[in-house]
């Protein structure tokens, strides 16, 4: 009954029409990320403006629904965030769909709506898939902090 | 709906008469399984003959001198026979080369096992070369990877033409003088086709190669006759079969088994050991380091009984209706493609196809909603999707248990998943 209520129209929404599957102008940062039992790949970049803050996020790549939904969605709830903010909204994302964290008041707060993708959580073939944006945008942020470069 | 199969053909695979020999399908009726290419379901006879291994006859084989290890390595020496007799590896005096058979844990490492050992007895350099097909499981291509990166010798493709076939021209332009190891799959697990072996196997003897057969994908739903094949190694897994997982099974000829070094070293596979040195066991014991999973040898002996009883033409002949129903049904479908050939009868099981604009992950995900199990993937043949312009596809893969409502459903199933992602729930 979850994989009814994952595809949903607002998801599908998010698969037919995304907003942010583009070409980045001037990104600060960028990734890719591979999800190897599936072959998906996505190309995630972001722009971090003067205040500190990340003014755009948008991917490129090709992956299935659930990956390239999800892709869509955290990129629009990264607007505005400070990569710290970020990197913590990843790790609650992370929590959801890997069932531990299930405050839905919480999830639906802080994760908007990316916390459609809670049903995952009953989908263990399926995680990989929703994980992928998030874990790269984590990755990239956290190898900036450390320093290290991000653009592959 | 259009059928090339006939009244009586579609009558035969209505309703499976197999289902109740498998606890698993037996007790999930509500399920459609069209995964066998990945792993067949066990029938209770495998099962039981575990079960009965461990009750009535464990011990360590070969080792023990109490007659319980007897049985135990008596049940071994058996598979081995039964297994020699199912691939026709007959001697000239028709006897069984039982001593031809080594087990592994898979045909990947059947693949390995060669891998490790065949260029030390065939000495590749930079001047030869390694010949594979684009279409061959991951598990028959990076091992030859890797061998070429070690020893400098070049891997060659042979390729499919348009309709998926390795033709005569081909195999006769990509192995050449410089050949020395021939690797190909007998049947891809991702296309279907049947590969033919028996040529590529004549032309890599012409230029003085040795010749692999993997049979992963082969063993489980054809004849095979290895004479008739004419090559020199063949691979296969029992768990496709519907044996128990993790036994594997590799053939060679047995000059060539002699003639190699061993590949896994350890107990259970020398004649002697001094400090500074050890004799090995005779083949196949050279090739067995440790205990050997004889439970899982005598469940695959009863696994090849139970298909014996059933006459493995007349399952090549089920699942040749059953694979040719399926891909005809996926083809009334407008929006779904067949990755592989056109015609029907040219699949061994498998069927891969896409689903216009939607990735199989979701068909898969939706599919399995309604029990219906398909895989969706690269199938660990990466560079053949990627050769035929695809990062992935669905493969529905049929077994003589499965039948037409299995595929029906698959079909209802398919039909859901265009809605769903075409706005007409």
């Amino acid at each position: 009954m979850e994989v009814a209520s994952l595809y949903n129209a607002q998801f599908m929404d998010h698969v037919a029409h995304p907003d942010y599957k583009y070409e980045l102008d001037d990104p600060t940062h960028e990734h890719d990320g591979i999800n190897p039992s599936c072959g998906d790949e996505l190309h995630l970049a972001v722009r971090v403006g003067d205040d500190g803050r990340i003014e755009e996020a948008a991917y490129t790549g090709h992956g299935c629904a659930v990956s390239m939904a999800s892709a869509d969605m955290m990129s629009d709830l990264m607007v505005g965030k400070t990569p710290e903010e970020a990197i913590a909204l990843c790790e609650l994302f992370k929590n959801m769909i890997t069932g531990d964290e299930k405050d839905m008041d919480k999830l639906e707060e802080e994760l908007d709506e990316a916390s459609m993708l809670k049903d995952v959580s009953h989908m263990p073939a399926r995680v990989k898939c929703a994980e992928l944006a998030w874990r790269t945008l984590a990755e990239m942020l956290k190898s900036n902090e450390a320093g290290a470069t991000t653009t592959e | 709906m259009a059928s090339s199969l006939t009244a009586t053909e579609l009558e035969a695979l209505a309703c499976s008469p197999y289902k109740r020999d498998f606890p698993l399908l037996a007790a999930h009726p509500e399920l459609a399984f069209l995964d066998s290419a990945a792993t067949a379901q066990r029938p209770a006879a495998v099962l039981d003959a575990q079960r009965s291994f461990y009750e009535t006859m464990n011990a360590n084989p070969l080792r023990g001198l109490y007659r319980l290890s007897v049985e135990a390595t008596q049940a071994i020496a058996d598979a081995r026979d039964h297994i020699a007799r199912f691939i026709g590896a007959l001697d000239d005096a028709g006897s069984p080369q039982g001593n031809a058979i080594v087990f592994t844990r898979n045909a990947s490492e059947a693949l390995n096992l060669l891998a490790h050992t065949l260029p030390q007895i065939v000495e590749l350099g930079p001047d030869d070369e390694v010949v594979i097909s684009i279409m061959e499981h991951h598990s028959n291509l990076i091992p030859w990877q890797q061998v070429c990166t070690a020893t400098g010798a070049k891997l060659v493709y042979l390729r499919p033409d348009e309709s998926f076939c390795i033709t005569d021209a081909e195999i006769k332009a990509k192995i050449g003088p410089h050949a020395k190891i021939v690797s190909v799959t007998h049947v891809s697990n991702v296309l279907g086709v049947q590969n033919n072996i028996a040529a590529i196997a004549a032309r890599a003897h012409e230029v003085g190669a040795l010749c692999i057969a993997d049979g992963a994908q082969s063993a489980p739903h054809v004849s095979v006759d290895i004479r008739a094949l004419g090559c020199d190694f063949f691979a296969f897994s029992g768990h496709k079969l519907g044996g128990p997982l993790g036994i594997g099974v590799l053939w060679g000829r047995p000059e060539l088994l002699d003639a190699m070094p061993p590949f896994l070293t350890g107990g259970e596979m020398i004649d002697a050991v001094t400090e500074t040195d050890a004799i090995w066991s005779p083949v196949p014991q050279k090739f067995e380091a440790g205990t050997q999973d004889a439970a899982g040898a005598f469940a695959t002996d009863a696994c090849l009984t139970y298909l014996e009883s059933l006459g493995m033409e007349s399952v090549e002949q089920r699942e040749r209706l059953l694979a040719a129903y399926l891909c005809e049904r996926l083809q009334e479908r407008d929006y779904i493609t067949i990755v592989g050939p056109a015609e029907p009868t040219r699949h061994i099981s498998a069927v891969s196809f896409d689903v216009a604009g939607i990735h199989p992950h979701d068909v898969a995900s939706i599919l399995d909603m309604d029990n219906v199990c398909i895989r969706a993937g690269h199938h660990c043949a990466q560079p053949l999707l990627t050769y035929l312009g695809w990062h992935s596809t669905c493969r529905a893969s049929v077994a003589f248990y499965n039948d037409k409502t299995d595929i029906d459903r698959l079909m209802d199933g398919l039909d859901r998943v265009w809605g769903i992602f075409n706005g007409s729930r």
